[in-house]
């Protein structure tokens, strides 16, 4: 390639050997990453799927239509050109019952996410950097929580607080922050004692100010790859809060409870059960893939482990 | 909550026992079965306090859930009282420990027996599932997780990684819901939900509520065979999940196993693959083995939950989403805590096991 060598790229500048400003360091990282997540072809396929994901939860009203309209003479049809995967047991197109699912889905991954994430990051930060009593207790606490059956409590947690989606939300997020809090406090354990943290104590900063500033963002790649491969769990977890009734109530179409109503139609009608499921299946896979690919670019120690 | 300044003493006996570890060898095993069993009780104490929090703390009023919104004003005032719902937390909180310690569990809305009867009939329908479930997958995760390490990037290799990944992806009540219309509606491969036929109901007595072990000890061959037929598909779906679980973590160990040195010494000295495999990289990994399979086992009890509800297995699965819609807050809680504690101890045991078995974990 004969171009002016001289003038610098976008692409160079990413790559910089020296960045010169904190941003130009981190847009670096970041390129880095995605090349090297962009050559794995299942971490691929996975951010596709979660982009499709995010896509079709937004642009829902668009392709699909009205998901709780009822259509009684059309009722338990068959897969077709009108109705794509047929129709429920009250004639409602179930195509668009599960696009508009994606957005109940969503709504119950990011919140719980949301919720359970920065808990269990806090509990397990401040954990690995206090030691001592605190450590002994917070961990005391963590390791009760992980060694009970998670989705016996979700359910009992959620049967007590009454059926609803918030509810499930609620009690998926309290099962789930042990497992975060374990992470930060095994990665805090090595950060502790390196040079730079005894720099910035020395310096005067507060514990507040080390773990916040200088602590937690170095945890958030090891959290962002569990959170990512806990997903499909939490994605399972919530259809069968769904499915026995203690999650979204109807008309909502979600996905597990639309599992639930197409019971009864499952020898004759297949599609109403069958298709939830897929969309199901399909979405937590997304989830695994892109987890697996991530923790391959972010930890590249556990890949070569594997 | 209540429990935690117990926690923080655990972790100072752990000190002292590290301390007299290094001076009196003899006394270590001694000081690390109290030391289990401290962490055991401390765990139940948690797991107790959890339901105890979920029945009487998160629903608003504890006594509507209890006796239902329908009751008149009378039966609510004498539930409250009965209840001990005036007394504080801690104190009620004691009051449950002992009733739970004395396997009162209160009386089923539902069903009006006791909790604890209702659970010891329907826990061996469980037993009985998960444990064909789990024997299905030992028996075949083993040997595929062997030959996929030994053999990596080749077919069975590939079989595992998808079947690990399917079994993070599918849910079970829906796997449940399609083998019910395959095998059962359209090929007739095996029988539908039930633990027996109707026809054959009721014609061996509980001995041990395990009805194979019952049709055999009253030479029923009939029965068995029935019950067989029906108990193939859940525990085929139960067995496909810890599969997938056994055949990757088997999978992993092995391939750390056989990149150490040792094994290479062995086949430099001219022993057969095979015997490199199963005799030299195989036994050390049968210690971690162990824990997996404890907890996968302990997963299986958890998720017959969905299963039991597919197949109407009348499991405790099946007795605890009952009571779930129902609202019957006794029977809800009294299911999870069986369903906790025999969880609890299967992980702790197989924990303390994989400490006692391997010296280097100690």
């Amino acid at each position: 390639m004969t171009l002016d060598l001289s003038r610098p790229t976008l692409r160079d500048w990413l790559l910089a050997d020296s960045p010169a400003s904190r941003t130009q360091a981190r847009l670096g990282r970041a390129y880095r990453a995605s090349l090297a997540l962009l050559r794995n072809p299942l971490a691929v396929l996975g951010a596709l799927i979660i982009l499709a994901l995010l896509v079709l939860a937004l642009i829902a009203p668009l392709i699909a239509t009205d998901p709780i309209a009822q259509d009684l003479p059309n009722r338990l049809q068959p897969p077709s050109g009108a109705h794509w995967m047929g129709t429920d047991e009250l004639g409602r197109d179930i195509y668009a019952r599960v696009i508009y699912g994606t957005r109940i889905t969503l709504e119950i991954v990011v919140l719980v996410a949301i919720l359970a994430a920065p808990l269990g990051l806090v509990i397990g930060a401040v954990s690995g950097y206090f030691g001592g009593w605190a450590d002994r207790v917070l961990m005391g606490l963590t390791d009760i929580f992980l060694s009970m059956p998670k989705l016996i409590l979700a359910l009992a947690f959620t049967a007590a607080l009454g059926p609803g989606i918030e509810h499930a939300i609620i009690a998926i997020a309290i099962s789930s922050w042990p497992g975060y809090a374990r992470i930060a406090r095994a990665e805090t354990l090595t950060i502790r004692r390196a040079e730079y943290v005894a720099a910035v104590e020395l310096q005067g900063a507060s514990a507040l100010r080390v773990i916040w500033g200088h602590i937690l963002p170095l945890l958030t790649s090891s959290l962002i790859i569990r959170v990512t491969l806990d997903m499909a769990g939490i994605i399972l977890t919530a259809a069968g809060l769904g499915f026995i009734g203690l999650g979204a109530q109807p008309p909502a179409p979600e996905w597990g409870a639309m599992i639930s109503r197409g019971r009864s139609f499952i020898l004759d009608q297949w599609w109403v059960a069958t298709m939830p499921g897929f969309a199901i299946v399909i979405v937590s896979l997304g989830f695994c893939f892109l987890g697996d690919g991530l923790r391959d670019v972010l930890d590249p120690r556990s890949a070569e482990r594997r | 909550m209540a429990f935690e300044p117990e926690t923080a003493i655990v972790a100072t006996l752990d000190e002292v026992a590290s301390a007299r570890r290094q001076r009196v060898p003899g006394l270590r095993i001694l000081f690390g079965v109290g030391l289990f069993l401290l962490t055991l009780a401390l765990t139940f104490i948690g797991l107790l306090a959890i339901t105890f929090f979920i029945g009487r703390v998160v629903p608003i009023d504890p006594v509507v859930a209890a006796v239902g919104d329908r009751a008149s004003k009378a039966v609510y005032e004498a539930a409250k009282a009965a209840m001990g719902l005036d007394r504080p937390l801690p104190v009620q909180f004691a009051a449950y420990v002992g009733d739970v310690l004395r396997g009162n569990f209160g009386v089923s809305v539902s069903t009006g027996r006791p909790v604890a009867e209702d659970l010891a009939r329907v826990f061996p329908a469980t037993l009985e599932m998960a444990t064909l479930g789990i024997l299905i997958g030992v028996a075949l995760g083993v040997p595929m997780g062997v030959t996929a390490a030994t053999r990596q990037g080749g077919p069975v290799d590939q079989v595992i990684r998808v079947v690990g990944l399917l079994g993070y992806s599918v849910p079970a009540f829906w796997l449940g819901l399609v083998g019910l219309a395959l095998f059962y509606a359209r090929w007739k491969l095996v029988a539908g939900p039930g633990r027996v036929d109707i026809a054959y109901d009721g014609l061996v007595g509980q001995h041990t509520g395990l009805i194979l072990v019952d049709s055999l000890i009253e030479g029923n061959t009939d029965v068995f065979f029935n019950a067989l037929r029906h108990l193939t598909l859940p525990a085929a779906i139960l067995g496909f999940y810890s599969l997938a679980y056994i055949a990757r973590m088997t999978r992993s160990f092995m391939l750390e196993q056989l990149a150490q040195e040792y094994v290479t010494t062995a086949r430099v000295k001219g022993l057969p693959e095979r015997l490199v495999v199963w005799r030299h990289a195989f036994r050390p990994i049968l210690v971690p083995l162990i824990t997996v399979i404890g907890l996968s086992y302990a997963g299986l009890l958890e998720g017959s939950v969905m299963i039991e509800t597919i197949f109407s297995w009348p499991g405790i699965g099946n007795y605890l989403t009952v009571a779930l819609l129902n609202a019957d807050m006794n029977a809800v809680l009294g299911a999870t805590l069986v369903i906790g504690a025999v969880f609890v101890l299967i992980n702790k045991g197989s924990d303390a096991l994989y400490r006692l078995v391997d010296p280097r974990a100690r």
